[in-house]
C-alpha cells in the first residue's frame, strides 16, 4: 500500500541538509527581557492591535507595554473568553492573524471555547498564555495549570518556550502555521522566568520547519480531469464554504461560476463567497438551508466542492445525500478529502490557484434546463414568514439589510437568529459573514464584532459592523460591551428578544412533544436597554415593525458608541425549512407539520 | 490498496443497496497497520501523536518511541487497527501535525518486525525441563534464575511472542513485559 500523498520528505532522506538558523548576534543586536523581545517580536511580525488582560505571570509584558510603548494598539477586554472571540472576529473580517495576550491558570483556560471557535473554524489566531516560572512548573503553583495539555486537541500547534533565546524564533513561526495551510489557532505558553531573562533579540526573517512544508502543485492530470468531468456534466452544482473565503478566492469563484453558468450554493461559513443576489446563487444549503438549494444537491449530477469539509449539518444522512452525484473536492487539507463524502476528483492545493488554472481549462456550460428546474424549486418553497404585522426576527433582519444595502460586516451568535440571518441578510461580499458554526459557541457574537469592528477601523472600512444576537448568547459575553464603549466603537447591536433559548425550544417543540424544559429565559433576563447603558452604551427597544424601523434609523445616527436595539420578538417563531438531524436531505420539513416522526 | 479503492461509508450503503459486490480488502475489512512516524524528538511531539488517536477515536495496538541516528528525529512504531477508511483517516491525520516528519505505512511493503519479551515463569522440579525445552524451541534465552522462578527473554515478529506466552501459560506465569513493535521497510 503506497499513501505517496500522506508521506512527507524528510531532508535528511532526500539529501538535502538541514539548514539550522540560528540567530546572528552583532554588535547592534540589543539584549533585552524576554517580555521585550515578545513586544518587538509582535511588532516585527506586524501586528497592529492585541486583545488581553494582565495577571501575575504576565506581569512583566505589561511593564514593559508601559515603558516601551509598542506600535500596536492593547486591547483590555473584560474576560479572556471575550479576547478570544474578539481576535477571532477580527481575523476573520481583515484576512489577518488575530492575537491574544493572558496570565497563567484561570487567564489561559478561560481563553479555551475561543480556541476551540477557531479550530473547529480555522480561524488564525495566536494566543499567548502566561505560566508559573519553569522551576515550578508541575508543582500546583498558584495559578498554574497545564495551558499545553488542555488545549492540545484543540489547537493546530502550541510551544512551551523553555529558553529565552528560542521566544522571537517561536512567535515567527506560530504566526506562519496559523496563517498558512488550513488556518488555525496557535498557542504558545510564556514561563514567567522566561519573560524576565534577557537575551539578544533579532526576530527572523523565515522559519524552517521540516515537518510542516507547503503542499506540493496540483498535478495538471487532476485539474483536466476535473475540467473534463464539469465538461461532461448536465446538473453541476459548486458547494462553496469558508475555505474559498479563508483563501480570498471568492472572485476566482465568482468568475468561474459566472463564465461556466453553474449554479453555486454555500456552506454558512460560505455566505459572502459569491453573491448572493446573483441569479446563480441557491444560497445557503444543509439543515436550515433553502429547499431550492438541497433540492439542487439532491439532484445534481456533479457536485464541485471548493473549500468545504462536508460537515454533517450539511449533509444530514450521509447515504442518501447527493445521490447522483460525481464529486470533485477543491480542498487544503488533506483529512477532509474522502472523510464523509467520497471525492471522485480530489484536488489538494490552494483554492485560489486551483480555480484559477480550472478557468482556463473549462468552457461555458448549457445548464438553462438545469437552471430552470432549480428555478421551479425556488418557487415552491420560498423563504417566507407571517406577515402579520407584528414584529418577526425574520423582518428585522430586512430591515437590517435595507438598511445597509446588505452592505454591512454581520456578525450573529448562535442560534435561531443565526440561521434567520444566514437566510434573510443576502450576503454579497466575502468577509461580510462572521459566526460561531462549527462550535456553535453561544456568547460568541457581541465580542467578535467588537473585534470585527477593530479591524474595520484599521483597514480604514466604512462598513458598518452589525452583531446579530440572541437574548441568550448575548448575555454570555455582554460584558465586551463597555470595551466597545470605551473605544467609541460604533457597533450596532441586535438582540433579537424571544425571551427563550429559542433554537432548543423549537428542537423541544418539533421532537420532544413540547417539553420546555429549562429554556424559558424571560425570569432571569436582564433589562437589554439598563444594561446597555450600564455599559455606557446607548439601548433602544422596538417591539413592533414599525418601531423596529425608527430605531435602526435612531441606531445609524449614533456613531460615537455602541447601540443596542432590544428587538421583542414571539418565542413561538421557528427556523424553516429545516433538515432533522440525522434525516436525509431529502426530507426537509417546511413549515409545523407532524415532525414527531423524526423524533 | 489505491487512494480511490477506499470507501466511505455513504459509498458502501450505495453499494449494497445497488447489489454491488463490495470487495472485503476496499472497504470494511479491519486489518492490522504497522506504521512508522518521524517526529521531532520532544515529549510534545510524542504527546500529540498518541493524543490525535484518543481524540480521533482511533484504535493503538501499541506503540514504541525512540531516538534515532540523528538526535533531533524520534522514530514511533504504531500498530492500529481499522478498515481501509480509517487507516487512511490515521494516516493523512499523522501527517497534518506540525511535528511528524515522515509517515510510513509499512503493512503492505516488506518490512522486518521485532519485538522483545521479557517472561517471568514459576518451576518446580516436575515442570523445570518442560519449561526450558518451549524456550529452546523459541531460541529464548535464560537471563535471570532464583529457586521458584526463572526470566527468559525473547525476541522476533509479535506473533511469535503471543505464541511463546500461549505456551507458557500452561505455568504459572508471574510477569511479562513487553517492548511492543518495532518495524523497518527492507530494500
Amino acid at each position: 500500500m503506497t499513501y505517496d500523498t500522506h508521506t512527507k520528505v524528510h531532508p535528511a532522506a532526500s539529501g538535502d541538509a538541514l539548514p539550522e538558523e540560528r540567530t546572528e548576534i552583532t554588535p547592534s543586536t540589543q539584549i533585552m527581557s524576554g517580555a521585550e523581545i515578545l513586544l518587538r517580536s509582535l511588532e516585527a511580525e506586524g501586528v497592529k492591535i492585541i486583545f488581553g488582560h494582565p495577571g501575575g505571570a504576565v506581569i512583566k509584558v505589561y511593564d514593559e507595554m508601559h515603558r516601551i510603548k509598542p506600535e500596536f494598539q492593547h486591547i483590555l477586554v473584560r474576560h479572556e473568553q471575550g479576547g478570544t472571540h474578539a481576535a477571532e472576529g477580527y481575523a476573520k473580517a481583515t484576512g489577518k492573524v488575530g492575537t491574544v495576550l493572558v496570565t497563567s491558570g484561570p487567564g489561559a483556560t478561560n481563553t479555551v471555547t475561543g480556541i476551540a471557535d477557531a479550530y473547529m473554524d480555522s480561524v488564525p489566531i495566536v494566543v499567548f498564555t502566561g505560566q508559573v516560572p519553569t522551576a515550578l512548573i508541575g508543582n500546583d503553583a498558584f495559578q498554574e495549570c497545564d495551558a499545553i495539555g488542555i488545549t492540545r486537541s484543540i489547537t493546530k500547534h502550541s510551544y512551551l518556550v523553555r529558553d529565552v533565546n528560542d521566544l522571537a524564533r517561536t512567535v515567527k513561526e506560530a504566526y506562519h502555521i496559523a496563517q498558512t495551510g488550513r488556518p488555525g489557532p496557535v498557542l504558545v505558553d510564556l514561563p514567567k522566568d522566561v519573560l524576565l531573562a534577557e537575551a539578544p533579540f533579532q526576530y527572523p526573517k523565515t522559519v524552517n520547519m521540516r515537518g510542516y512544508t507547503m503542499l506540493d502543485p496540483v498535478l495538471p492530470e487532476k485539474l483536466h480531469r476535473a475540467a473534463q468531468m464539469i465538461g461532461e456534466s448536465k446538473r453541476p452544482l459548486f458547494y462553496v464554504g469558508g475555505g474559498a473565503i479563508s483563501r480570498n478566492a471568492s472572485q476566482h469563484l465568482t468568475d468561474l461560476a459566472r463564465y461556466t453558468r453553474i449554479p453555486v450554493t454555500t456552506t454558512l461559513h460560505g455566505l459572502g463567497a459569491f453573491p448572493e443576489d446573483d441569479d446563480l446563487s441557491l444560497r445557503m444549503l444543509g439543515m436550515h438551508g433553502t429547499w431550492w438549494a438541497n433540492q439542487a444537491v439532491q439532484h445534481c449530477d456533479l457536485l464541485i466542492a471548493v473549500g468545504a469539509r462536508f460537515d454533517d449539518r450539511v449533509t444530514g444522512k450521509l447515504d442518501s445525500w447527493a445521490p447522483h452525484a460525481k464529486v470533485i473536492h477543491i480542498e487544503i487539507d488533506q483529512s477532509c478529502i474522502s472523510k464523509n463524502i467520497f471525492a471522485d476528483c480530489a484536488i489538494l492545493g490552494d483554492v485560489q490557484d486551483v480555480l484559477e488554472s480550472l478557468k482556463s481549462l473549462v468552457q461555458p456550460i448549457d445548464t438553462t434546463e438545469w437552471l430552470e428546474e432549480i428555478e421551479a424549486w425556488r418557487q415552491e418553497c420560498p423563504l417566507q414568514y407571517s406577515n402579520d404585522g407584528k414584529l418577526h426576527a425574520q423582518g428585522v433582519i430586512e430591515q437590517l439589510r435595507d438598511q445597509t444595502d446588505g452592505d454591512a460586516v454581520v456578525i450573529t451568535d448562535v442560534g435561531q437568529h443565526q440561521m434567520w440571518s444566514a437566510q434573510y441578510f443576502r450576503f454579497l461580499h466575502p468577509r461580510t459573514h462572521i459566526t460561531s458554526g462549527g462550535l456553535g459557541t453561544m456568547g460568541f457574537g457581541m465580542p467578535a464584532a467588537m473585534g470585527a469592528a477593530f479591524g474595520m477601523r484599521e483597514i480604514g472600512s466604512s462598513r458598518p459592523v452589525i452583531c446579530i444576537s440572541g437574548d441568550g448568547g448575548f448575555v454570555m459575553n455582554a460584558q465586551e460591551m463597555s470595551v466597545a464603549a470605551a473605544h467609541k466603537l460604533p457597533l450596532k447591536l441586535a438582540v433579537i428578544n424571544n425571551r427563550f433559548l429559542g433554537m432548543v425550544r423549537q428542537w423541544q417543540e418539533l421532537f420532544h412533544r413540547e417539553r420546555y424544559s429549562h429554556t424559558d429565559l424571560s425570569d432571569t433576563n436582564p433589562d437589554f436597554v439598563k444594561l446597555a447603558e450600564a455599559h455606557h452604551c446607548v439601548g433602544l427597544r422596538a417591539t413592533t415593525p414599525e418601531e423596529a424601523q425608527s430605531i435602526i434609523e435612531e441606531a445609524w445616527k449614533i456613531n460615537d458608541r455602541p447601540v443596542l436595539m432590544e428587538f421583542q420578538v414571539a418565542k413561538e417563531e421557528m427556523v424553516f425549512p429545516m433538515v432533522p438531524a440525522g434525516a436525509a436531505t431529502g426530507d426537509m420539513i417546511t413549515d409545523r407539520i407532524t415532525p414527531n416522526s423524526f423524533v | 490498496m489505491s487512494e480511490n479503492l477506499i470507501l466511505t461509508p455513504q459509498q458502501i450503503i450505495r453499494k449494497k443497496a445497488a447489489g454491488e459486490p463490495i470487495q472485503p480488502d476496499d472497504s470494511e475489512m479491519i486489518q492490522s497497520h504497522t506504521i512508522a512516524v518521524l517526529v521531532e524528538n520532544s515529549i510534545g511531539a510524542f504527546i500529540r501523536v498518541v493524543n490525535m488517536f484518543s481524540a480521533r477515536g482511533f484504535n493503538i495496538d501499541s506503540v514504541t518511541v525512540g531516538a534515532t541516528d540523528d538526535p533531533t528525529v524520534s522514530r514511533m512504531n504504531i500498530v492500529t487497527q481499522g478498515n481501509g477508511r480509517i487507516i487512511s483517516q490515521v494516516l493523512r491525520q499523522l501527517s497534518r501535525l506540525v511535528d511528524t516528519i515522515e509517515v510510513i505505512d509499512l503493512t503492505d511493503t516488506d518490512f522486518v518486525e521485532r519485538e522483545l519479551c521479557l517472561l517471568k515463569v514459576c518451576y518446580t522440579k516436575d515442570t523445570r525441563s518442560e519449561i526450558l525445552d518451549v524456550n529452546d524451541i523459541f531460541r529464548g534465552k535464560v537471563v535471570d534464575i532464583t529457586t521458584k522462578t526463572m526470566t527468559f527473554e525473547l525476541r522476533g515478529p509479535s506473533k511469535k511472542i503471543d505464541a511463546f506466552i500461549k505456551m507458557m501459560h500452561a505455568h504459572e506465569i508471574v510477569e511479562v513485559a513487553r517492548s511492543g513493535r518495532v518495524a523497518m521497510q527492507r530494500d
